[in-house]
């Protein structure tokens, strides 16, 4: 009979007593806070009670994750003090002792789990919280935990900063330019010069005709008529 | 007619020419158009009401932009020489009018190309995804954010330390900055590559530069009218408020005036390489024009931008709101929004007072948000980012704009050097045996060597100095000993001859007596006014002082005493040169020496030098 009374009791009592375990700032809980319509507009699917075991299968894995010798199942997270918000408050209790809680130190490692094996991550740098987010279709910024600030993202650095590619380009072309037309100026200048040149043994003929001659040659000078002393004879 | 004399006084030696009238035309329309047409005049309007500034706009342009541009350009190409040797030619006593058109040609060289470094620097960070002055970068031990960039905004840290790396006062000097020594060297090699060959080479580069702002601004335009919030924006451009301000009459005939570039000599320089017999009335009213319409063009979009900018930080500023009433009285996730955001705070604020003003919600007002404007790089690298950062697709946006800043930098930038390298060549201190190529590269190098003070931790406010000191008074000084050198001293009715011999008409009465009358007498109100404001103003600047009190307020500093004697000596230096050439050609006149100019020197059969000395008299 009396083992009957104590069973009753603790059937009843269980989740009485899970429930006090369970409450607003308890000092082992935390504080949840959920924005599905802002995180998915028109695609934002309805919080029930599906949904809230989900949560609760996410952080019983979490813990498992986390503590790896002990297996943390459904029962073992309190949810309490849903609102419309939505948000609760939740509790983790042992698997071996329902009366003992498991700290709220222990469940933030777990929900913020660091790995340190990858180095970089673009969204949040924790891979159990990434896992729940993802279960929800969620971010760090539309599922709180309040108190657990989500890790920075840290940014990707590469080894060469993108603008100095950027820049290399602009000048390499630049200097290409600059080069290729102070050659062409040169070899434009060359040219006109030796044109000059020719131009001047020519005159210098034409002078020269012009007082063998004692006449002023006005007229054009015939190229026709080379003077065959230049050019090596045949 | 005395053309003979004052043909090719260069001496048989060819001097360059346009390719065609377009190369020409486009020249001066990149040089008159630059960033202040994109980021001073839609900021004017802002403060004063479109409406309302574009009336004295309008009536400085007619009475004293056009005249002004008309001059500069008719004497140019019928003097067939930069800035010295034109005032050379037209007075000797006024020869000082063209070198402190160098002179001062030289310092906006100086900044004017840092702020195209700046531009170069935004640019090439532009090609980055995420844009790096969208979010603030962690601290050292990453535990949270830079705490500069948290109590300011990205955008502004970005700017201030990322780019300038800002000392907190002019006092600091603090090191150079190796990126902006980077970005100078980039933007003084593309200067270098586009005038290597001269105006052969800015030619060609004016049909990109000139003509890329205006596509730029075509397909912002379109983009921005399709933006949430345009339409606040626009608002500004037809406000209509009576012109009780004097200040606008101001501020309009500055803006008029260093818009269209004169007394920088640039403007002489390019038309020398014409052909004597070009049309320069209507070049000079078609470049007023085309200035005039870009400016008014270019605020369209800057406003839309702007109050799209402002509708995006009203919107921020509500959902902030909006989550901190969710999150407190637990209310249902969207339950609240922007639009029934007055209803729903009005209930709570009855029936729960004291929570919601625990809350310190921001208000959040459209009209604050719509006002807030800024002007040069003000708006372009903090106002114009943080709008960008919220338009999809910012990276394209991003490198449109700065590459359309680049293109309006550059093309001004062409003027200004032109300004310093044809009075050089004129005055034949470049030697024979140096080409051309070597000796403009040796200008550049020197302006780049000299530029390095901007690139200094203090740089900005260097530069600041050198705009407000060096690119203010001394322009409206020159501008007006210009203006009354060609009506008073060469003479309004050989000035006629010249325009009827070169544009086939003599000039009407509107040109004759705006440049007798109406252009230096306000040229010359508007000089006193401007001196009469500035005088009033305290000598302050403001600096960006992370430790300030008010941080992210900018701290108001006075300059220190060595500061405000450099600002002094910046707008006198330029134009000591008037008064001191004008008393060294009095005196060697009156000590009777024959005053032989030196462009005269080498002996050219067709130039007269009796006749020379006859017109140099007055």
């Amino acid at each position: 009979m009396l083992v009957r009374i104590l069973v009753l009791l603790y059937l009843v009592g269980a989740p009485a007593l899970a429930q006090t375990l369970c409450q607003p700032n308890a000092s082992n809980g935390y504080r949840v806070r959920i924005s599905i319509k802002t995180a998915l507009g028109n695609q934002a699917y309805e919080w029930n009670e599906n949904e809230m075991f989900l949560f609760q299968a996410t952080m019983a894995f979490a813990m498992r994750r986390y503590y790896k010798t002990e297996t943390y199942n459904v029962d073992n997270i309190i949810v309490c003090n849903q609102t419309r918000r939505v948000s609760f408050w939740f509790v983790v209790i042992s698997p071996e002792n329902p009366t003992m809680l498991i700290p709220k130190a222990d469940v933030e490692k777990a929900v913020s789990a660091l790995t340190t094996r990858l180095p970089c991550r673009p969204m949040s740098n924790s891979m159990s919280r990434h896992r729940i987010n993802n279960a929800f279709l969620l971010t760090d910024r539309t599922l709180e935990f309040l108190g657990i600030h989500p890790t920075l993202a840290e940014p990707v650095n590469p080894d060469t900063p993108p603008w100095l590619i950027v820049f290399g380009v602009v000048i390499g072309a630049v200097f290409a330019g600059i080069i290729a037309l102070l050659v062409s100026s040169l070899l434009q200048k060359r040219r006109k010069e030796k044109g000059m040149m020719e131009d001047g043994q020519d005159e210098e003929d034409r002078q020269m005709k012009g007082v063998e001659n004692g006449i002023n040659l006005d007229g054009i000078y015939n190229r026709g008529f080379t003077d065959d002393d230049r050019f090596t004879k045949l | 007619m005395p053309e003979e004399g004052m043909e090719d006084s260069k001496g048989g030696e060819e001097r360059p020419k346009w390719n065609n009238k377009a190369e020409y035309l486009l020249t001066c329309i990149g040089f008159a158009v630059g960033v202040g047409n994109v980021w001073r005049f839609p900021y004017l309007c802002q403060i004063y009401g479109g409406g309302a500034f574009l009336i004295p706009y309008l009536i400085a342009l007619v009475f004293q932009g056009l005249p002004l541009l008309y001059l500069e350009l008719a004497i140019g190409q019928r003097l067939r020489m930069g800035s010295i040797g034109v005032w050379n030619s037209i007075s000797p006593y006024l020869g000082g009018v063209g070198v402190a058109s160098m002179v001062v040609s030289f310092c906006v060289s100086l900044f004017y190309n840092t702020i195209v470094a700046w531009v170069l620097w935004y640019l090439f960070n532009s090609f980055q995804e995420p844009l790096p002055w969208s979010q603030c970068p962690l601290n050292h031990n990453n535990t949270g954010y830079v705490e500069e960039c948290v109590e300011s905004t990205p955008v502004n840290y970005f700017w201030y330390r990322k780019t300038l790396n800002i000392t907190p006062n002019m006092e600091t000097s603090g090191s150079l900055q190796w990126w902006m020594v980077v970005s100078l060297a980039t933007a003084w090699s593309i200067v270098y590559i586009c005038f290597i060959r001269g105006i052969e080479t800015i030619g060609k580069a004016v049909y990109v530069t000139a003509t890329f702002p205006y596509l730029v601004l075509t397909i912002f335009l379109v983009r921005a009218l399709t933006l949430p919030g345009a339409y606040e924006g626009l608002i500004y451009l037809f406000t209509w408020e009576i012109l009780k301000n004097p200040q606008v009459w101001l501020d309009a005939a500055t803006q008029i005036f260093f818009s269209l570039s004169v007394a920088f000599g640039g403007l002489i320089s390019f038309s020398s390489y014409n052909n004597q017999k070009n049309n320069c009335e209507k070049d000079a009213v078609l470049v007023g024009v085309i200035n005039s319409a870009t400016s008014i063009y270019a605020s369209i979009p800057i406003f839309a931008i702007l109050g799209f900018k402002a509708h995006t930080n009203y919107v921020s500023c509500l959902n902030g709101n909006i989550l901190a009433l969710t999150n407190d009285f637990d209310i249902s996730d969207m339950n609240i929004t922007v639009e029934n955001y007055e209803q729903w705070f009005d209930s709570l604020n009855g029936t729960h007072p004291s929570r919601v003003s625990d809350l310190n919600l921001k208000t959040c007002d459209l009209q604050t948000f719509l006002d807030q404007s800024a002007s040069g790089t003000g708006l372009a690298f903090i106002v114009f980012t943080e709008a960008v950062i919220s338009m999809p697709g910012s990276q394209v946006w991003a490198v449109l704009f700065f590459i359309m800043l680049f293109s309006l930098g550059l093309s001004s930038m062409f003027g200004n050097l032109e300004g310093v390298l044809t009075p050089l060549h004129d005055l034949k201190l470049v030697p024979k045996w140096m080409p051309n190529e070597l000796f403009t590269a040796i200008i550049c190098l020197l302006l780049f060597l000299m530029a390095l003070i901007f690139c200094l931790g203090s740089g900005n406010y260097w530069l600041e100095i050198f705009n407000s000191y060096v690119g203010s008074v001394p322009f409206l000084i020159i501008a007006f000993f210009e203006i009354i050198a060609v009506a008073y001293i060469y003479g309004i009715g050989r000035f006629s001859d010249d325009l009827e011999f070169m544009t086939g008409h003599r000039p009407n009465i509107f040109w004759k007596v705006c440049w007798l009358v109406i252009s230096p007498l306000m040229l010359f109100v508007v000089l006193v006014a401007y001196v009469a404001v500035q005088a009033q103003t305290p000598p302050t600047y403001a600096a960006w002082n992370p430790d300030y009190v008010n941080f992210p307020d900018t701290e108001v500093l006075p300059y220190p005493d060595w500061v405000f004697a450099i600002c002094v000596l910046l707008s006198s230096v330029p134009v000591i040169s008037i008064p001191l050439v004008a008393i060294y050609r009095l005196i060697c006149c009156m000590s009777g020496r024959h005053s032989k100019d030196s462009l005269h020197n080498d002996p050219n059969p067709y130039a007269n030098e009796d006749y020379v000395v006859e017109r140099a008299r007055p």
